[in-house]
């Protein structure tokens, strides 16, 4: 069987799978991180999206034996040993952008690279394009919308905290 | 030291106690639970809509490379497991009960729709299972297909089941026939109606999961799956399919990621798993790829109706007369039979004082996927059948379409209000909500927006004034009804020796934040903070029984029952309380929290009270047991009845026919709010949902029953861009008949939406000519309307 050697959220890791093992049933199967969805089998909803390499990637749609060498992010590797979340974790809990909280790990992993790609800022309609590839069936996007705005303004240090969302 | 202490009970936006484990991929939904010595099934469905099945040679499928068993539908009846059961009994017109012809749980002799259970592979891992379930040979004659409603009824159809003649369920009707003929007799005008309700597909975004084990030490079973409700199937699946005792058998419902009611009903893969465990004597994972959770998963919607409405010469509604199909798909769903008839026709009269109603409903078998309730159940189907309606008669009438709903209002005074279908509602005020909505649509400003409308663009502006029923049931009703269960629920209080509390429900949240809303309710009536309350649900060995989370229920229903529960808290403390303070149990007063003397400065909290209860070393033993913890049953003695009003603004491109909902508005009355936060958020989420079925959602099959939109690629779901900010506000009337005075909010969306985005559709498109246009409205079928004409006009 192949193996292959890559990070997970700062620790190495050397891996037997086959060769048709995708990456995201490597990291749910055998490293147990099962923050990561699978929501689909056409490359669509985003469920499983993690970060490779600083990019957001589809998990479901690279093979395992790919990533040989690659420093992967998942969801469960964002917020701080100390257990402080990630501005984007944060904002999405106070603007309630999620329900079922299923979408919400690939959610939160493509909402975080399109604000770091986006340094100048983004407008409503720009966050909504680039949530494309993610698809919630529960909130209707409303409140991950507002989320992610609040979150771009913490990141680039617009903002050092969210505001209480209006109540 | 002052501490701050923030208002956490009913009425407060507390941040949801869930999310943090949600938010840092610490969930823990069914496919991420493994199981020591776990094995993995992969099933078998069948690639026909209609076949025999002539044999099954699974033998080189079972020499492959990790495979530990295969089971076919003849191994499940030589063990005499029961098929699926059906929740529901419905009675055709003429007395007879509805045909409910035998749903295997694999398989047996023919297959009836395409992802038909046909054999289950066990294997060491998925990938074993998926290849050996690639290697069997199944051998089917393939037979003509049924694939829809009007195939299924034509003259010489394929008959799907042996018990169901012309492939008819049940032909059931309500209402006042002499009385709907009179009333049109008198009419001044009738203005008919056809429509479509278009088929969907509820798709969670969290595939369906099964985990079964066994074992053979104790002789017990458990079952991990995706549902809504686990004691409904324990209930179902150990008395009806495999036989096994309550007491042998386990289900348990973790985190569940969205439902929208496809994960309500007992599922074949469930029965599979668990008994097969039994066999293999080691647990077994199913999962769903999203292929397999199109062609599995009960289906939405999909009526056929022609309705007439007759008006006076003063725009009074005298009467309507309903005619609907519904598609049944291959198998009667758990609930299914219900949702097209007490879910649907019982809604016919709306917000209106329609006073008579006579409808007619025809239940089909067809080729297809099961179809069952999804979010709003057959109200969705009355409101836009309704609204759309009402819209088609003001301009034929020549009357304004806002004036016309209120002159054929409910009024505010007439509460409680009998319908001439069935039902009586207890509360509502349609004209506050309808004030409330045209104002913060800014609908008087409307013309003002079309006429600036971006150069070319054709804007349009729609109203739906709806109400639903939900919070259900009462049981003694829904039981005379054809329910074959009682739709109470239970809860139970644990009041812990400290003053933690630990809440244990039937409900079970797959979205809806009970964890919060439920411990904002304790905070509210115990006094205890919302971070001391522990709701613990979704597992039959923990919980001592209840019915589940569908049709907007848990509050209403969970929710009273939890208040009860603390009712009888109150009243033991209170007594309690009295022993130790020396005083008369009638002189103790309870407020959040404290026991007080009346009149004096004497006082105890909940924790004193508890640690007494639980430490009787100074206790009316005598009287009293020790122990601080109670459980109610709550029957709802009506259905709540929220409504409201939507209006939705759109533009479309006459070039490419898309069109865009540029503005979206609810006001809807939900009864009282206890989280205003989770209360938008399940309207924004319906609301959507509701968008995606006028827009873009819609379930085909081609004639030979193949189902064409049967991937994420294929069929359309609403996506960011896809949809508006949804403007949403609550004006309340309160229930009348629950201790909490709630309706409940997790449907109205779905149900208020979508007549609304096809009334503006269609008056964005009033230059053309249209009368109306089925959901969903495509870009595609806009453009033909826009496009079309004028090349007509120019030829
Ligand atoms: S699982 Fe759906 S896109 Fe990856
Ligand atoms: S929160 Fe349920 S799918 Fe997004």
């Amino acid at each position: 069987m192949p193996q292959v050697t890559l990070t997970v959220n700062g620790t190495k890791h050397t891996v037997e799978v086959e060769a048709r093992t995708l990456l995201v049933e490597l990291l749910r199967e055998k490293l147990r991180l099962t923050g990561t969805h699978v929501g689909c089998d056409t490359s669509q909803c985003g469920a499983c999206v993690v970060h490779m390499g600083g990019d957001s990637i589809k998990s479901c749609t690279i093979l395992a034996v790919q990533c040989e060498g690659a420093e992967v992010t998942t969801i469960e590797g964002l917020a701080k040993p100390d257990g402080t979340l990630h501005p984007m974790q944060e904002a999405f809990r106070e603007y309630h952008a999620l329900q079922c909280g299923f979408c919400t790990p690939g959610m939160v992993m493509s909402a975080i690279d399109l604000v770091n790609k986006h340094p100048q800022g983004l407008t409503e309609q720009e966050i909504r394009e680039g949530l494309e590839g993610n698809i919630c069936r529960c909130t209707g996007y409303h409140n991950i919308v507002k989320a992610i705005a609040a979150a771009a303004d913490v990141m680039h240090g617009k903002r050092s905290e969210l505001a209480r969302a209006a109540e | 030291m002052n501490v701050v202490v923030p208002f956490e009970g009913i009425g407060a936006s507390v941040r949801r106690k869930e999310d943090l484990r949600f938010l840092s991929g610490r969930g823990q939904y069914t496919d991420d639970i493994n199981r020591p010595g776990q094995t993995h099934a992969v099933i078998l469905r069948s690639p026909h809509a209609h076949a025999e099945i002539k044999g099954i040679d699974i033998a080189a499928a079972k020499a492959m490379p990790g495979v530990l068993a295969i089971f076919t539908g003849a191994d499940m009846a030589a063990e005499n497991i029961g098929g699926l059961p059906c929740g529901w009994q419905i009675h055709s017109k003429d007395g007879s009960p509805m045909a409910e012809p035998p749903h295997p749980v694999l398989a047996v002799g023919k297959v009836r729709h395409v992802g038909d259970p046909v054999a289950v592979v066990i294997a060491e891992t998925k990938q074993q299972a998926r290849d050996a379930a690639e290697a069997i040979a199944v051998e089917y004659a393939v037979l003509p297909a049924a694939a829809t409603m009007e195939q299924a009824l034509a003259p010489g159809a394929p008959q799907i089941h042996e018990g169901a003649p012309g492939n008819l369920c049940y032909d059931w009707h309500i209402g006042d026939r002499a009385a709907q003929e009179a009333a049109f007799a008198r009419a001044h005008k009738v203005i008919t109606f056809e429509t479509t309700n278009n088929r969907l597909v509820p798709n969670a975004m969290e595939p369906r999961s099964a985990i079964g084990e066994y074992d053979s030490t104790s002789g017990d079973y458990t079952l991990f799956t995706t549902s809504q409700n686990p004691h409904v199937i324990r209930l179902l699946m150990g008395a009806f399919v495999l036989h096994i005792p309550e007491a042998r058998l386990r289900v348990v419902a973790p985190d569940v990621g969205g439902g929208f009611g496809s994960k309500i009903y007992h599922y074949a893969e469930e029965a599979i798993v668990t008994w097969a465990a039994g066999k293999v004597k080691r647990p077994i994972k199913w999962t769903a790829d999203r292929t397999e959770s199109f062609m599995s998963d009960a289906h939405g919607r999909d009526h056929i109706t022609k309705a007439e409405l007759a008006v006076d010469a003063q725009g009074k509604i005298l009467g309507l007369k309903v005619h609907t199909h519904a598609n049944m798909g291959a198998y009667l769903s758990t609930f299914a039979p219900c949702v097209p008839t007490y879910l649907y026709a019982t809604l016919l009269a709306g917000v209106y004082t329609t006073p008579v109603i006579y409808a007619e409903v025809k239940a089909v078998f067809t080729n297809t996927v099961p179809v069952d309730a999804y979010r709003g159940a057959g109200r969705p189907e009355a409101t836009y059948l309704l609204e759309r309606l009402m819209d088609v008669a003001a301009k034929e009438l020549g009357l304004d379409r806002v004036e016309f709903r209120r002159k054929n209002f409910i009024p505010p005074d007439a509460f409680p209000y009998q319908t001439p279908v069935a039902l009586q509602y207890d509360s509502g005020n349609y004209h506050a909500t309808l004030d409330a909505c045209l104002e913060a649509a800014d609908w008087k400003g409307f013309e003002a927006r079309r006429a600036a409308a971006a150069k070319g663009k054709l804007r349009g502006i729609g109203i739906s004034t709806y109400l639903e029923a939900c919070g259900i049931a009462p049981s003694a009703v829904v039981g005379s009804l054809g329910a074959r269960a009682g739709l109470y629920e239970v809860g139970t209080i644990r009041v812990h020796p400290t003053g933690s509390v630990t809440v244990l429900t039937g409900a079970h949240s797959h979205g809806q934040g009970h964890e919060t809303t439920f411990a904002q309710l304790v905070a509210d009536r115990l006094g205890v903070p919302v971070a001391q309350v522990d709701v613990v649900h979704g597992d039959t060995a923990k919980v001592p029984f209840g019915m589940g989370t569908y049709g907007s229920r848990s509050l209403a229903v969970g929710g009273s029952a939890m208040v009860k529960a603390m009712d009888k808290i109150i009243a033991k403390g209170k007594r309690i309380a009295a022993h130790l303070m020396e005083a008369s149990v009638e002189d103790v007063e309870f407020d959040r929290g404290i026991f007080r003397v009346a009149g004096t400065d004497k006082s105890k909290t909940l924790a004193d009270i508890s640690l007494a209860a639980y430490v009787p070393h100074n206790y009316p033993i005598e009287e009293l047991e020790p122990g601080l913890e109670e459980t109610a049953f709550y029957d709802p003695k009506n259905f709540t009845y929220p409504g409201g009003c939507h209006v939705a603004e759109v533009e479309i491109d006459p070039e490419t026919g898309k069109v865009e909902v540029v503005n979206f508005t609810a006001v809807d009355d939900v009864g009282r709010v206890i989280n205003p936060m989770i209360v938008e958020g399940q309207v924004q989420g319906g609301v959507a949902q509701g968008i995606g079925q006028a827009l873009l959602e819609n379930a085909i099959y081609d004639q030979q029953g193949q189902l064409l939109s049967g991937s994420l690629m294929d069929y359309s779901m609403p996506r960011a861009d896809d949809l508006p900010p949804v403007g949403v506000a609550t004006h309340t009337t309160l229930c009348t008949h629950n201790p909490l005075g709630v309706k409940g909010c997790g449907e109205v969306g779905a149900i208020g939406s979508p007549p609304a985005v096809m009334n503006a559709v269609v008056d964005a498109l009033r230059d053309y000519g249209v009368r109306h246009i089925e959901m969903p409205a495509t870009p595609a079928k806009i453009w033909n309307i826009i496009h079309g004409g004028r090349r007509m006009a120019a030829e």
